[in-house]
């Protein structure tokens, strides 16, 4: 069977969803006719129409606010973000207007934001933002950040059948590297769900995104050098956070590994911390470290890059530490 | 380079058209609306709010009920979801509300922070919504509005009926990217919306000349390819008749129009704002051209309706909003813990959580 990309995962996701549900159309700028900055929407506009898929306008507020309009009257719409690092532009409407509708008056608003997000390619300050925590600090929305083929797609599907807006962050630095046999039937990746991507007793690594891939050779070289057994978690939902999952690997190993791509201070590090130091303080046999970008924004110049994106031996350099306590 | 139809036109007025003119039931139901706002915002303004009983802002239209009356009277409604119209009202329609079916009893809950309000007490004042009367909440960000109203236009679009987008700002809403995005959006796409300015030469304190270097809010449409025009906001029969053509060239799939009426906002921006910063004068001359006295005159001299007549609905009018102002008063708050629920999707049908997931026990 052929092996499906991160980037074709997501297509094929979002594909059967406009096939089994009328309701589900995609708008952004070049999704139609070029099929996508990406690609992702490909051979899209053939098959579904121009009703379908909406070339917009360059005009992020105007691409969600419509979104939110078609969800209010019962479509499903999947606004693209043609990079992520353009959804400030939309900040208000996803903010003020989509994540808190159903909590003012009831009216749920069931769309999905996407876009290519995260650095890894010299995309420079402009196309390489992590822009999670923007939204992660708004109730109302959900977040989820796939690192996998399989994940890719079974959490776009999970996203376009939600009940409320979610933001859909794929990286960018995944869309063609990664990639694996999909099962031929249809299947959902619950948002809200971690995975267990590696077993292990002595020290648990928390990732999400292209990260886990950093970490999974982390904790093979921890595995064989030092005899160090890493269980990884991939969090795949950054809201809601599967606190279960969390609170299991620090239980399980107390030593706990925070490791993500986007910047340090108020990073999504620092709240899965205070939940464990909240929560299973007992059991934790050293503090929960961080590897993280610094706070800085993403340099361009590979040398900078390189330096700003956490990497395997910075995660190495970090658990070796944590596993000494 | 190849032009695409419809990209390049001039804008135009909507002049060479017919204005549709309504009937003597339509305009003693208008003249009723026009006081039935008037009355219950001052319920609002000079007596609850200055009671204490309603906390946080008021926000009231006082002198500005033509435009939302003319206009919210060809919304149509009652006829099922691929029928009926939807309207994004600003925060001084309140007129829309009531034309659309919301009782004056759930407002003044709504504002008394009551949990029978639109709102459940979730938000204060003009901030509310109800799909079921197929109104969008309002919020506070000047022009979110637009693009949301796009997007309900582009649904009608997509699915081919002929129902209408009501769009309802004011001029200072024209200032922000969200306004413009949304009418370029809706331009470009020939969406079936109407973009219903209430200039009242004021936001806040702030006036139009401070606000914007084009003379007329109107004049904007240009820049977008769409007809745009302007009207006295104060005169009930130029709103209906342009509002009218509007929603006529909406539904025959002609896209979006661009309509501002001047108008005046007779009050501070707010309850606890006097407007000093307002020449007297001003208040004076706008006072003069209040929309209800002039219909009413109008209607006098025609003979329509006599004093009397007049007299009785205005007693009818106050009976009601005792017994509504009574109704709110005894509502309860809504319970502390309420404040957790539906920020999600709880489940069951309607979207549970949320006001519009209740049972109809509490509406």
């Amino acid at each position: 069977m052929a092996l499906t990309t991160y980037v074709e995962a997501i297509r094929q996701g979002i594909w059967e969803e406009m096939e089994s549900d009328q309701r589900v159309f995609i708008l952004g700028e070049d999704v139609g006719i070029y099929g996508g900055a990406f690609k992702v929407t490909e051979g899209m506009l053939e098959k579904f129409g121009e009703t379908r898929v909406i070339d917009t306008p360059i005009s992020e507020s105007a691409i969600v606010g419509a979104a939110i309009g078609a969800a209010l009257l019962g479509m499903r719409p999947i606004a693209e973000m043609q990079f992520i690092d353009f959804i400030s532009c939309a900040f208000d409407q996803i903010t003020n207007f989509a994540a808190k509708n159903r909590y003012r008056w009831g009216a749920g608003v069931p769309m999905v934001i996407r876009g290519p997000s995260g650095g890894g390619v010299h995309g420079g300050p402009y196309h390489s933002q992590n822009p999670e925590m923007y939204f992660v600090h708004t109730p109302g929305l959900k977040v989820v950040a796939p690192a996998t083929a399989y994940d890719a797609k079974g959490l776009i599907k999970a996203a376009i059948r939600d009940e409320d807006p979610v933001i859909y962050l794929e990286h960018k630095y995944l869309y063609r590297r990664i990639k694996e046999e999909l099962p031929k039937e249809d299947y959902v990746v619950p948002i809200g769900v971690a995975a267990v991507r590696r077993e292990g007793r002595d020290l648990a690594i928390l990732t999400y995104g292209a990260m886990l891939y950093q970490a999974l050779e982390a904790a093979d070289v921890l595995a064989r050098e030092e005899g160090v057994e890493t269980e990884v978690v991939d969090l795949r939902s950054l809201l809601p956070l599967d606190k279960d999952a969390i609170l299991n690997a620090a239980k399980k190993t107390g030593k706990v590994l925070v490791v993500h791509e986007d910047t340090r201070t108020g990073g999504i590090a620092g709240e899965i911390a205070a939940i464990i130091n909240e929560e299973v303080f007992e059991y934790l046999d050293g503090p929960v470290l961080r590897v993280t970008a610094p706070d800085t924004p993403v340099p361009y110049s590979p040398p900078l890059e390189e330096f700003f994106l956490p990497n395997k031996d910075k995660i190495l350099k970090a658990a070796r530490q944590l596993a000494a306590y | 380079m190849p032009r695409v139809e419809g990209t390049t036109l001039p804008a135009s007025r909507l002049e060479d058209e017919d204005m549709p003119a309504p009937d003597d039931a339509l305009l003693l139901r208008m003249l009723h609306s026009m006081k039935l706002t008037r009355a219950l915002e001052y319920r609002i303004e000079r007596k609850l709010y200055r009671q204490g009983k309603i906390v946080g802002g008021v926000y009231v239209g006082r002198g500005q009920e033509a435009i939302s009356v003319g206009a919210a009277v060809h919304i149509r409604r009652g006829e099922g979801e691929d029928r009926d119209d939807i309207v994004s009202p600003s925060h001084r329609d309140m007129a829309v509300f009531l034309m659309q079916g919301v009782p004056p009893e759930r407002i003044l809950a709504q504002y008394m922070g009551r949990s029978t309000g639109l709102t459940r007490g979730r938000d204060g004042n003009m901030h509310m919504g109800d799909l079921r009367h197929r109104i969008v909440a309002f919020i506070s960000h000047l022009g979110d509005s637009i693009p949301v109203a796009a997007g309900c236009a582009l649904t009608f679009a997509m699915r081919g009926t002929d129902q209408v987008s009501f769009c309802f700002f004011g001029e200072g809403a024209t200032s922000r990217g969200d306004w413009h995005e949304g009418l370029n959006f809706a331009a470009v796409r020939r969406l079936p919306v109407v973009f219903i300015c209430n200039n009242n030469q004021y936001a806040y304190s702030t006036h139009v000349s401070r606000q914007m270097r084009v003379g007329r809010v109107s004049d904007r449409a240009v820049g977008y390819g769409i007809p745009g025009e302007t009207a006295d906001g104060n005169d009930l029969l130029a709103v209906y008749g342009r509002v009218g053509r509007a929603v006529g060239r909406a539904r025959r799939g002609e896209g979006p129009s661009l309509l501002e009426f001047v108008t005046f906002r007779m009050t501070g921006h707010s309850a606890h704002d006097d407007a000093g910063y307002v020449p007297k004068a001003e208040f004076e001359a706008w006072g003069r051209k209040d929309p209800i006295e002039r219909l009413q005159s109008a209607l006098l001299r025609r003979g329509l309706v006599d004093r009397p007549a007049l007299a009785e609905m205005e007693a009818r009018i106050e009976s009601e909003l005792d017994e509504a102002v009574a109704w709110a008063e005894r509502q309860p708050y809504p319970e502390p813990e309420e404040c957790l629920e539906g920020v999600y999707d709880e489940g069951g049908p309607g979207a549970g959580g949320g006001p519009q997931g209740e049972s109809e026990a509490w509406r």
